[in-house]
Parts: C-alpha cells; structure tokens; sequence
C-alpha cells in the first residue's frame, strides 16, 4: 500500500516537472517565446501595453510580473484546465486537446495491443520450436521487421493500400458524411481510418518476440522446469504457468518503456496519416511556432504516459509478486 | 673473472632447470585433461593433484608467477581471441561486420569518391539504374541522390556514435551508483531517472529541439540532445542487474577489504554488466538513428545539408507516395536507414552470443572440460517434447 502512495506521488511529481519544465522553457529560453510574441504582436496593436495582456491570454504567462508570481499564475491556471490559447488552431488549447486524446489513446492503445500480443505469441512459439524451420524462418522475419523504422513501414503501407490499391483512406480519421455516433457505418469507418496506423506499429512485435523468444529459451534451461516435468505437470500448465509467466515478466520494463516511446511515436504516426490526435496538432504547433499549443500537447501527452506506466505498474504487482516492497540496507 | 661468470651461468641453469622440472608435469597435465580427452598418463599425474615432487602440499606456491607477458595473454584470450572464433563462426556476426563497415567506408573514403551534388546537376527526377551518371536517380531538382545519400552518411555516423555513448555513459552512471548505493542516493538517482522514463521521449525532444534551434546545429549536440530521452530506460534495467549482483560474494569481500566504493563499482560491478552494456549501447545506436531521421522528417530538427530524413521528406513532400517516377527518391533513404538498423541489430545479437557463458566456454582454451554445460538445445528439446 505505501508502495503504491509513493509511485502515484512519483507520477504526479512527473507531471509537476513537466509542467515546470514547459513554463521554464517557455520563459526563460534565450530568445523566449513569451517575449518574441509580445515583440512581434505589440506594434500591431493601438496600445502596445495591452500585447502583454494578450500574453497572458494565450500562453497563461505575463511577462511584467516577477518570475515567481508569473509561475504561480501559470501553475493555478493548468491545475484549472487552462492550457492557454492556441494561436494557430484559433481555439482554446484544452478544447483542442479533449477532442485529440480519444483519438490517439484509440489508436495507440491497439497498435500497442495487437504488438504485444502477436510478439508475445511468436517468440513463445519461436522458443517452443527452437532450432526448427519455423523458429529460423521468424526469427529471419523479426529481425527484418525491427530493423525497419515504423515510419517507413507506415509510409510504405500508405503508398501501396491507400494510393496505390485505394482499400484504405490515405487520412484523416473519420468517415465523411456519415452521422457521428454509435452507428455501425461510423463505427467501421473509424476502423478503417484506424486501420493503417495501428497496422504500422506492428514492427514493434518484431522487437516483442525477439525478446520473448530469448526469454523463454533462457527460461526452458531451467531446473524449475525439470522439476515440474518429473512431477508429471501437464504440459498446458507448465507452458503458461511456468514459461510464459517468468519469460513475460522482464518484458515488463521493456513494455514500459514500449508505452513511452509509442505516445511519442505517435506524433510521427499522425503526422504521416494526417490523423489528428495529439502528436498532429504538436507538430502543426511546431511549424507554426504555436507555443501554447506546443507545450500543451506536450503536457497532455506527458500525462498520458504517465497514467499508463501508473496503470501497468500497478496491475504489475498483481502478475508478479516480487514488484514493490524495497527494504533494502545502503551502504 | 671469467671462471666466476661460467659459475653463475652453470647455477642459473640449474636453477631453471630445476623449476621447469618441477612444474612441467603438472602443466602438462593441465593441457593433457583439456585438449585431449585419453591421455592415461596425465590423468595420473593430475589425480595426485599435481604436486607429486612436493613434499607437503602446505608448502607448495603457485609454480608460475603471473608475468606481464602472461596478463597480456589473458587479456588477449578473453577479449580477442574467443570474441573472434565466435564471431568466426557466426554469420550474423560477419554479416554485422560487412554491413557496417560499407557504411564506415562510405562515409569516410565515399565522400571523397563522390563529389557532391547541387540542384540542376542532372535531369529532373531520373529513375534508379537507368543513367549510369546518376546510378540511383534524380530528384525533382535534379540533385544526385547517390551523392546526397553518400554525404549524409558522416552526419548520421557522428550523431550515432555520440548519441550512443552519451546514453550508455549516463545510463550506467545512474544505473551502477543507484543500484549499488541503496539509501537516499537511490531515491533521488531513482527518481531522477523514473521522471525522465515517465517523459515521452520523441515530445520532449521535439520541444528542446524547438526551443534551442539555435544551438543545436552539429551532429554531436544533436546526438547529445536524441540521448536525453533514450538514457532513463538504460539505467532502470542496469540499475536491476546491480541489485543482484551488489550481494554477491566478491562484492561483499571487497566491501569487508574496505575498498573504496569507486573501486568496487568499477572493478568489480562494471566487468559483469559489459556484456549488458555493450549490447545496449548497439541498439542505443539504432534507436537514435531512428529518431533523427524521424525528427529530420517531421522537419523539427534544423540542418544544413541533405540527410537521409530530409530526403525523406522532400521525396514525400513531391508526392513520391503516388508518383512512380519518383518512388526511387523514397525508396532509396528507406534503404539506406533499414540497411544500418539491420547491421546493428545483426551485431547486436551476435554479441549476445559472444557474451553468453555457455558459448564461450566452448571457444576458451583454459578452463576446464567440466565448465562446459550440456548443449542448451538438445537439453531443450528433450525436456519439452518427452
């Protein structure tokens, strides 16, 4: 119980870090944003004062208070929901947000799910049959398949199913011209918008059995198994309760680290699909130098992952029940 | 004067032959168990322990002292010599090998051999394989893409390797000191590194690289700068192998020995987890190039010359994705990113083998036949499918 108070409280100092970390560095890089806004909008305006009002509006920072006191109002105004206002986008950063993150958390939830599910299967199987055709064969497909960057799979999917042969849209993520809702035609055509992107995440099971199959080969030479052999297990239990079980767990961190940089490879992946979630509006952000909506969706996206980590550390403890309770002497 | 010379000569000679009388039946022995299975001979001599000519074995030293010559041998042995007959025989490893070295060359000796290229240098948009002027096409400017394939190579190679290290030094700093210490520097390491975990990597990248576009325009910085996010992951796994090495006994010597903590940690800690980090810092190496180029294809990283990310871009931008006549100019920066990512995976698996004990064993000269462990396989095999 202690363990789980002190990881929730790991994650929201997190999120306090980032936060701090965007208002840093939208105040005090050289060259700031908050200051090259005011510089750029303030000679347009009748009275050039009221430029670091607007400041204020969109980025939650006025740049005539005292540091502390323009970090304090930043702050409060986050904790309220209020990401500031997004130049680009002409809409409040949060509106903008709250109607991206179901899309990316869709996409990127399954791309994750259907990775891990099928690497898992693989490298089990791959280790079942080590030596064999089979295990040489997807061991020979794996490792073409890590060393293929998803963006260029993505890219290559997008030019051969969507341009070339017409079977999938070449973006956005809604059908158009059907009514939103819980409709069966809504339902399958945001499947079908869906349906490229998660498919180029699939290098990422590539990876997934390529560790599993270590795992479970490490695994197979162990005594544990012998013993549990000479007791006469059936075989159905010691493949899921002995092997698979204790070749998942060091997948764990590698998972973790999977959830991170998949938030992350998500702005690539909505880049090239024109899919817009989170990571297409960071990146429509970046080129317009939109610096509310930037930190904004960097912030969103921080907190996604750290709910995620939070989530599967957690249930974690559940499948293994080493994880937590750390007393251990320093020296 | 010269009868006294002859003298020590004749007690030298004694003397060494006396030594060599003394300890080469043991060694022979040694070699006898090792390299030929039947000797009889030897298994009797090695039965006896191998001190017949002793009197007491309390008396009996170490027969050789272990010279400079003999240290240089070990080192040799255990980082050259076995890596080697295992890399020999692994087509993974040769295949790593050629694979990277291509790339080395080129981006060494290449750039010098192809000169670079400028807009309006050929045609626009030539396939690959058609012109021999330009062996791998045009763009629509008309640039050479071989020549700006081969001039990013450099840039890339530099901004791998930097990156690389930067992870791996940080990472197994954090690691090693957290997992060894304990205690309050563990918490403040450990938080440390789970708050740049929890931070999505390529987000926080992309918001540095746009806030510090004006600082960051060499390959080194840039690889310094894709680290950032790559290190945390690292150090949370070294972090896990120190915990169960730091109760070993060797360590726990050390300690009572009241050997300084850096000692121990270097000497002691870091020579077990090599294996781990030299893998690690292989795939470091990919990741890092797999960023960049998706950082140069987002367009947020700033450049001053073609890459393979800003040609992916610009073919992207010019519809290669339905334009056949310009597939190549995508198609060609594809290749070259898979084509490294597949050396360095390929490297990395094979040191994976290199490092993995019951391998070695079969390609270490010293040591003795009873380290070696029945085949895995075989073992494997037998158990999952009686």
């Amino acid at each position: 119980m202690n363990w789980k108070i002190r990881r929730l409280g790991q994650g929201l100092f997190t999120i306090w870090a980032v936060m701090t970390l965007a208002f840093v560095l939208t105040r005090m890089m050289p060259g700031n944003p908050v200051d090259a806004f005011v510089a750029q909008i303030g000679p347009e305006l009748d009275n050039p004062q009221e430029a670091y009002e607007l400041a204020e509006i969109y980025m939650n920072i006025n740049p005539e208070a005292p540091m502390h006191i323009a970090y304090i109002d930043y702050m409060t105004a986050m904790l309220q929901g209020d990401m500031g206002y997004s130049m680009s986008q002409n809409a409040t950063v949060t509106s903008i947000m709250a109607d991206a993150i179901p899309w990316t958390l869709f996409v990127m939830s399954w791309a994750i799910f259907i990775g891990f599910v099928v690497g898992i299967s693989l490298g089990a199987l791959m280790a079942y049959w080590e030596g064999s055709k089979f295990d040489v064969a997807f061991t020979g497909y794996a490792t073409v398949l890590t060393s293929i960057p998803f963006y260029v799979l993505a890219l290559l999917l997008l030019m051969t199913f969507a341009y070339r042969l017409n079977w999938f849209p070449t973006g956005g993520r809604r059908p158009t011209g059907v009514e939103a809702g819980f409709n069966l035609p809504f339902m399958l055509g945001i499947i079908h918008h869906a349906a490229l992107p998660v498919f180029s995440m699939f290098v990422a099971s590539g990876a997934a059995s390529l560790t599993m199959r270590g795992n479970s080969v490490r695994v197979l030479g162990e005594d544990y198994l012998r013993v549990a052999r000479l007791r006469g297990l059936p075989d159905s239990t010691i493949a899921v309760r002995y092997v698979a079980r204790n070749a998942i767990l060091p997948m764990y961190t590698g998972l973790m680290i999977a959830i991170g940089t998949m938030f992350g490879g998500a702005i690539v992946l909505e880049e090239i699909f024109s899919y817009r979630g989170m990571g297409y509006y960071m990146i429509q952000a970046v080129r317009a130098r939109d610096y509310p909506l930037m930190m904004g969706a960097f912030t969103v996206i921080t907190i996604a992952v750290v709910i995620a980590l939070l989530i599967a550390d957690l249930t974690y403890g559940k499948i293994d029940p080493r994880a937590g309770g750390e007393d251990r002497e320093a020296f | 004067m010269k009868h006294s010379e002859d003298d020590t000569h004749n007690s030298d000679d004694t003397h060494s032959g006396d030594s060599v009388e003394a300890f080469v039946p043991a060694r022979e022995s040694d070699t006898g168990t090792t390299s030929t299975d039947a000797d009889d001979e030897a298994t009797v001599v090695r039965s006896d322990g191998g001190t017949v000519d002793r009197d007491s074995p309390f008396e009996t030293t170490a027969s050789v002292a272990e010279t400079r010559n003999d240290r240089i041998d070990r080192f040799l042995e255990e980082y050259i010599r076995t890596p080697w007959s295992i890399l020999r025989n692994d087509w993974r490893a040769l295949v790593a090998f050629a694979i990277l070295g291509i790339y080395f060359i080129i981006g060494t000796v290449g750039v010098y051999l192809v000169e670079p290229t400028h807009p309006a240098q050929g045609p626009q948009l030539v396939g690959a394989f058609e012109n021999w002027d330009h062996p791998l096409g045009t763009t629509t400017n008309g640039r050479d893409i071989l020549s700006m394939t081969v001039h990013s190579t450099p840039t890339i190679l530099i901004m791998m390797a930097s990156g690389a290290a930067f992870t791996v030094a940080v990472g197994t700093f954090f690691g090693v000191v957290a997992g060894y210490k304990g205690g309050m520097v563990d918490t403040v390491l450990s938080s440390i590194t789970d708050v740049f975990i929890n931070i999505p990597g390529l987000p926080l990248v992309i918001v540095l690289a746009t806030l510090l576009e004006a600082w960051i325009n060499n390959p080194v910085t840039l690889g310094v700068l894709l680290a950032v996010a790559a290190w945390a992951g690292l150090a949370r796994a070294i972090r896990s192998q120190v915990l169960t090495i730091r109760n070993e006994s060797f360590v726990e010597a050390a300690r009572a020995m009241d050997m300084p903590t850096r000692w121990i940690l270097i000497k002691e800690i870091l020579p077990h987890l090599m294996p781990y980090i030299v893998v690690n810092m292989v795939n470091a190496a990919r990741h890092i190039i797999f960023s960049a180029v998706a950082l140069y294809y987002l367009g947020v990283l700033p450049f001053s010359d073609a890459n393979w990310g800003v040609m992916l871009e610009n073919a992207y931008q010019s519809g290669a994705l339905y334009r056949t006549d310009a597939l190549h100019w995508l198609l060609v920066p594809m290749i070259a990113i898979s084509g490294i990512a597949m050396g360095l995976i390929l490297l990395a698996q094979s040191l994976d083998r290199v490092f993995n004990p019951r391998i070695r064993a079969r390609h270490q000269d010293i040591g003795g036949d009873e380290g070696l462990e029945p085949d895995s396989e075989s073992e494997t095999k037998d158990m999952m499918n009686v």
